[in-house]
């Protein structure tokens, strides 16, 4: 931890009092809360071998969860970039009744917990639910399946692309769409040669949010899909499996595999909101 | 290209009716993108938050009464407040202490700050829960010590309190740090300038120009503090009537099929979800209108 400090406390001088308080207290905080836990889950994996941490990485059943839980992800996430930009859009550029309430009502799944999502979407989508008859009739399984999985990570991940893009459309120049018209361009090639690439970069983070988002959420998946291993089992719910096999080093080392990933993920969106700020700061 | 323009106005002007602005889409497509987006808030949002009190009150006011009040979910209640009143004023202090280093010095490695103070976000609340299992868990580091001292955190009311704090984390210090990068120094170096001491600095420039965005911060971390699943049932042990949080609570009335009540008891999680949103949007609206106060008095100096 002294190293950390040591680290982060070279710095420009400034009159203002208190950066040594300040500065120590959260690294102490975030050393004891954050890195201690998860180097312990690191150190834990390196008690396996190579060999049997790649039997347990690589197991048949962690790659069918693997499948699902990148897979179910990735559907999530587009599902919401296409349907994030049209409630943006909306909401920034038309106006009808309610429409603050439903601005609000956006942030739901922020502030709703997990697994009160989780069981009011099994509850409406259950062969006997009030959307799941319809799919039932027709012969689709949406509860306890992939697709219900797909669905619930769509709930989870809804507000991402629509916060990340709102702001970005609100400021977008009324002046260069007048500009694009007045030298003949529809509608249509404004938006996708004017419009759309200003938002391209809020649409990326977002889209990466709710990816990073949907990779790791348990409460409302856990109750949606069923849980049959090979089948509709994330690899959220087979490190809680291997858990409660007392498989610790097991567990981690699935943990860790996804803990980095995660890392990597977060890097890049990073990354992206850098290029989304230069470009949104450089438009002014 | 010119003739092609000149053709638009001329049909404009022959007939009159189609005029509409250039940066406007036609009446239909503003209908249909409404209708379409509206159809999917209400199938993802609307829905589900009607059913969770359709299915609570669905056998009746006596039954509903019942699961909330009944000893297992008055404890789950009470355990949940506590764990709430412990995590958030810790990351309150976190958050605050972060955002003065984070926005008010200039010092190495800032941006890899920022990222790692995000980290949780990004971590799955399972995992979260099993790095805690890890280190105070029976056969974790600490394990054997904790034992021979008589003092549980696994299966225990510490170790929920250490989960929710590790997954709410962020959320205090994620408000605060830009909006205080963006404010800058020049107020608090006046201050100082003027004689006052740093905490008198603190107290009577810094805090009330952050207070709308702290105060989001603080609902946001409690509605997540009290809503926590995942990282709380690894290291809980799911006891009733001891460590049963009111999520886990419904997780187990749902298995044991006792749907009304598990309906009960999340109608109260939503409803505090439902506040917090009112409460956000009254905040973002005093936060605008003292924003543009403070900009109309700068207008007239």
């Amino acid at each position: 931890m002294g190293f950390i400090l040591a680290f982060f406390s070279k710095r420009k001088k400034s009159v203002l009092p208190g950066f040594g308080l300040s500065m120590g207290f959260s690294i102490f905080y975030l050393s004891l809360i954050v890195f201690l836990p998860l180097s312990a889950l690191v150190l834990k994996t390196f008690e396996l071998s190579l060999d049997e941490f790649w039997q347990v990485v690589a197991s048949e059943r962690a790659i069918a969860s693997y499948r699902l839980t990148f897979g179910a992800s990735f559907v999530a996430a587009s599902i919401n970039l296409v349907f994030g930009l049209l409630v943006a859009w909306v909401l920034v550029r038309y106006s009808f009744p309610g429409k603050k309430v439903i601005d609000a009502l956006v942030d739901l799944p922020f502030a709703l917990p997990t697994a009160v999502a989780g069981i009011a979407l099994t509850a409406l989508y259950a062969p006997n639910g009030w959307i799941g008859q319809f799919f039932h009739a027709a012969g689709i399984k949406v509860a306890y399946s992939a697709f219900g999985v797909t669905l619930a990570l769509v709930f989870i991940g809804l507000p991402f692309v629509v916060r990340t893009v709102q702001p970005v459309l609100e400021d977008v120049e009324k002046e260069l769409e007048e500009a694009a018209a007045s030298l003949g361009a529809s509608r249509l090639q404004t938006f996708a040669r004017v419009i759309f690439p200003a938002l391209l970069p809020s649409l990326l983070t977002g889209f990466a949010l709710a990816f990073a988002r949907a990779i790791g959420e348990y409460g409302s998946v856990v109750f949606i899909s069923g849980n049959m291993p090979f089948k509709t089992e994330i690899t959220p719910l087979l490190i809680m499996t291997r858990l409660e096999q007392f498989d610790y080093a097991g567990a981690a080392a699935l943990g860790t595999v996804m803990l980095l990933i995660s890392f990597l993920l977060l890097l890049l969106i990073n990354l992206l909101q850098h290029w989304s700020n230069h470009r949104h700061g450089g438009a002014k | 290209m010119s003739s092609a323009v000149a053709d638009q106005t001329n049909t404009r002007i022959g007939t009159r009716i189609t005029i509409r602005q250039a940066t406007a889409e036609p009446l239909w497509l503003k209908v249909l993108l409404t209708t379409l987006a509206l159809g999917f808030l209400t199938l993802f949002l609307l829905l589900p938050l009607v059913i969770v009190f359709g299915e609570a009150f669905a056998k009746g006011w006596q039954v509903y009464v019942a699961s909330i009040t009944e000893p297992a979910a008055a404890h789950a209640i009470k355990l949940t407040l506590l764990a709430a009143a412990i995590a958030v004023p810790c990351n309150v202090i976190f958050g605050l202490g972060a955002s003065w280093a984070i926005a008010k010095f200039q010092f190495r490695g800032k941006q890899l700050l920022i990222t790692l103070i995000d980290l949780p976000i990004a971590v799955s609340p399972v995992i979260a829960g099993l790095c805690f299992m890890l280190l105070f868990g029976a056969r974790g580091w600490w394990g054997e010590w904790l034992n021979d001292h008589d003092f549980a955190v696994m299966f225990a009311v510490p170790g929920i309190v250490l989960a929710t704090i590790f997954i709410t984390f962020p959320f205090v210090a994620r408000e605060l740090i830009p909006l205080m990068q963006e404010q800058g120094r020049e107020q608090e170096e006046a201050a100082l300038t003027l004689g006052a001491s740093g905490w008198q600095t603190f107290r009577l420039v810094t805090l009330p120009s952050i207070k709308w965005a702290l105060l989001y911060g603080i609902i946001l971390c409690n509605a997540r503090a009290m809503g926590e699943f995942g990282a709380v049932s690894v290291v809980s042990g799911k006891i009733r009537e001891q460590t049963n949080t009111m999520p886990l609570h419904i997780e187990i009335l749902y298995n044991e099929y006792q749907f009304a009540a598990a309906f009960a008891v999340s109608s109260l999680l939503a409803l505090l979800a439902l506040l917090t949103l009112v409460l956000k949007s009254t905040l973002q609206w005093r936060a605008a209108k003292d924003y543009e106060e403070a900009a109309k008095l700068r207008a007239v100096e």
